[in-house]
């Protein structure tokens, strides 16, 4: 046997079977996550020696029930397993990943991957859990009837790995893929298959001694419809300050890295285009993105954690009706939820949602969740205008105005994704359909490299698509520079300062400055970064925490403006990244233009309600 | 609710029951043409009929949501599941009431 041979396993199975675990168990750290061509969903591949030595390319195909394709992910699990995904070579084995302790519907699965006619095997993965509830299954029997191999394994334990590469092996050695016979199955042939299936389950697996009594007892807290949902509730809040309050001090360091280094290049490079190009327009530009790494990674922690112990279609569950409301989905909660941190993480994540109008949806709406960057625009304009006051006793006035802009979030994402299907997909709707996995204890190594492949999808984005509009936004605001003897702030005269200038009477009917709306321009790269091109129209430090820019606004503006421009911050799609992230998961250039549209519509309707309201109140 | 007379085993639709109820799934037959569903009976049926709704699978309503006591979570032979009570309403179900003593 040569080194040169080189084989193909794909690992599919239903969701919930441990199969990136065992898939995390067999690559560690030599695997690469990307995307399927022209398509959104990841590719997870690894590589492993096999003990006969050869190398073995692991692909972790999403979970799925069936190969009649549902959602974009289970698309590529069906295609990549039938050899028909343009540019990736058929699987030569295939792994079937079943959890042992709930095989009902991975052994129809195993006999519908049978019909694709690679060599095939199957994998008992969390067999420690079933041998601990005393499942008695016959794995010699059951490997005759599916006229398969079998192996047993504990992922998390790294147990069973070696005998599933040998078997791999083995089967790559003396099986060779046949002609597919595989077609999508009617119902009645998916009757048959279960009745097949039901038939090898009972000659072969004896039901668990000592079932699992745990699930069923941490249901009737968790899905009890109050106390359920108060612990949601509460799971939610804790969520909520870790995102804001952990994440404190770690961005304060990646923020004062990030003023270093700017400093360190305005130290060693000349004053000119390129210390500017370098320290304005890179450091600052992918420093004000990758300060939100903290929270991202937090929020991830959360994420895959509940996910992981079994908790979040425990959530879909709780919230589905209330979602219904507004036409969303309950698998819409975890997208919705993931946008109060950023909007980038939520759009991505949507993809958990099957159905393309409900996903399509979600992330239209999910910009209008106030994200974690529209926090120092809100903290800046309330500093400045609110007065810091207690009201009926207990509350703080500007507390009330933040949690305000924040309840005006959610709302109008209720409302919008309410309108989008009533007036325009009327008819569509999903079902809700979905497996409620026994709770399992999260394995903190899975949880660990979750987080960190999050984190550095994030980086990788803020490195490529975020950190090329920031240099377009600083180009903009940079060219061309201020003439000789310049009274006003070198903005003014630039690219944006012109557009700002132009725009303006536009924006003057809500009550905007031109210093605002050359403000907005820079802002389109990240909504905070209006604070700091406030800064520098007013021509004073951008810095929030010692008050100048305060000061300066509260005597520069007027309270109808401040307030129409916390107005516009709801809406507003102040932020190109999120745009740029919606055309490639939508593959359109339609969607984002969309959104912009309805937003920058609503924004501008809020803004001059508040406006003149606010004018005609007085203020 | 068709809460069937004591004793007597009677052919329902899930979304018809409450929690606690249980029998065995008799069949599939989605109730359509009120254009509620985008999608295809014949879809919805290969749906249910993948997660293991299949004719003779032992069935328990579990829970229930808060509002409209929707969407339900079913024991589904070793399995759970949860559905709304629209799809529900295309399982039909024999309830096998266990006789007790109430009027």
């Amino acid at each position: 046997m040569s080194d040169a041979i080189a084989m193909r396993v794909a690992l599919v199975g239903n969701p919930n079977s441990g199969k990136t675990a065992l898939f995390n168990a067999l690559t560690g750290a030599r695997q690469k996550v990307a995307n399927y061509p022209g398509v959104t969903v990841e590719r997870k591949a690894g590589v492993v020696t096999t003990p006969q030595g050869h190398r073995v390319t692991v692909l972790d195909l999403p979970g799925t029930y069936s190969l009649r394709a549902r959602s974009p992910d289970e698309v590529v699990t069906r295609d990549v397993v039938l050899g028909r995904f343009a540019g990736e070579d058929p699987p030569d084995v295939l792994v079937c990943v079943a959890d042992a302790t709930n095989l009902r519907l991975v052994l129809r699965l195993a006999l519908e991957l049978k019909r694709v006619g690679r060599p095939i095997m199957l994998a008992l993965n969390m067999y420690d859990i079933a041998e601990r509830q005393g499942v008695r299954i016959d794995i010699e029997g059951l490997s005759n009837a599916l006229q398969m191999p079998i192996v047993t394994t504990v992922a998390v334990r790294k147990r069973g790995l070696d005998t599933l590469l040998r078997e791999v092996d083995a089967l790559f050695q003396s099986k060779a893929a046949q002609a597919s016979l595989w077609h999508e199955p009617a119902a009645d042939e998916i009757r048959q298959a279960h009745r097949d299936a039901e038939q090898i389950m009972r000659s072969f697996v004896k039901p668990p001694l000592r079932p699992d009594t745990w699930t069923g007892r941490l249901d009737s807290v968790l899905l009890h419809p109050v106390a359920g949902t108060i612990i949601l509730l509460a799971v939610l809040f804790l969520m909520f300050q870790a995102v804001f309050s952990w994440a404190t001090p770690l961005m304060d360091l990646i923020d004062a890295g990030f003023a270093w280094l700017g400093q360190l290049v305005t130290h060693y490079l000349p004053p000119g285009l390129l210390q500017s190009f370098v320290s304005d327009g890179l450091i600052a530009g992918v420093g004000s993105v990758v300060v939100f790494l903290p929270q991202i990674l937090i929020l991830f922690f959360f994420i895959i954690l509940l996910e992981d112990f079994g908790y979040m279609s425990r959530a879909a569950f709780l919230m589905d009706r209330l979602m219904g409301v507004a036409g969303l989905h309950g698998r819409a909660f975890i997208p919705l939820l993931s946008s109060f941190a950023c909007a980038i993480p939520g759009i991505m994540s949507a993809r958990v949602i099957d159905n393309k109008r409900d996903r399509l949806t979600t992330i239209l709406v999910a910009p209008l969740t106030t994200c974690s960057a529209r926090i120092p625009v809100y903290t800046l304009i309330i500093s400045a205008f609110i007065p810091n006051r207690t009201v009926w006793g207990f509350a703080n006035l500007q507390g009330l105005v933040m949690f305000g802009l924040y309840a005006t979030g959610i709302v109008s994402a209720l409302v919008v994704a309410f309108v989008i299907r009533r007036l325009f997909w009327r008819s569509a709707s999903e079902p809700f359909l979905i497996e409620l996995p026994a709770y399992k204890m999260p394995d903190p190594m899975n949880v660990l490299r979750g987080v960190m492949q999050r984190g550095r999808i994030f980086l990788r984005r803020a490195g490529t698509i975020i950190a090329s509009m920031m240099v377009v936004i600083w180009f903009l605001s940079s060219f061309p520079g201020a003439p000789a003897g310049a009274t006003g702030p070198a903005i003014d005269y630039s690219l944006a300062g012109v557009i700002g200038h132009f725009l303006h009477p536009l924006l003057a009917p809500i009550g905007f400055t031109w210093q605002m709306t050359v403000a907005l321009i820079p802002g389109m790269a990240a909504r905070e970064v209006a604070v700091g091109a406030l800064g520098t129209v007013y021509a004073v430090s951008g810095d929030v925490a010692n008050g100048t820019l305060a000061n300066t606004l509260a005597h520069q503006w007027s309270m109808a403006s401040a307030l129409a421009f916390l107005a516009w911050y709801v809406f507003a799609p102040q932020c190109m990244s999120t745009l740029a992230v919606v055309r490639r998961e939508t593959n359109s250039w339609l969607w984002p233009s969309v959104m912009f549209g309805y937003m920058l519509s609503l924004a501008y309707i809020a803004a001059f309600i508040v406006f003149h309201v606010a004018q005609a109140l007085g203020a | 609710m068709g809460v069937p007379e004591m004793g007597r085993e009677s052919v329902l639709r899930l979304n018809e029951l409450a929690i606690g109820d249980s029998g065995v799934i008799r069949g599939i037959e989605p109730v359509g043409g009120n254009g509620a569903h985008e999608m295809s009976a014949d879809e919805l049926e290969r749906r249910l009929l993948e997660m293991g709704f299949v004719e003779g699978a032992r069935f328990e309503i579990l829970h229930e949501g808060l509002i409209g006591r929707d969407p339900i979570a079913v024991k589904l032979d070793d399995m759970r599941v949860a559905l709304r009570r629209r799809e529900a309403a295309a399982i039909l179900v024999e309830h096998q009431h266990v006789p007790v003593l109430q009027s």
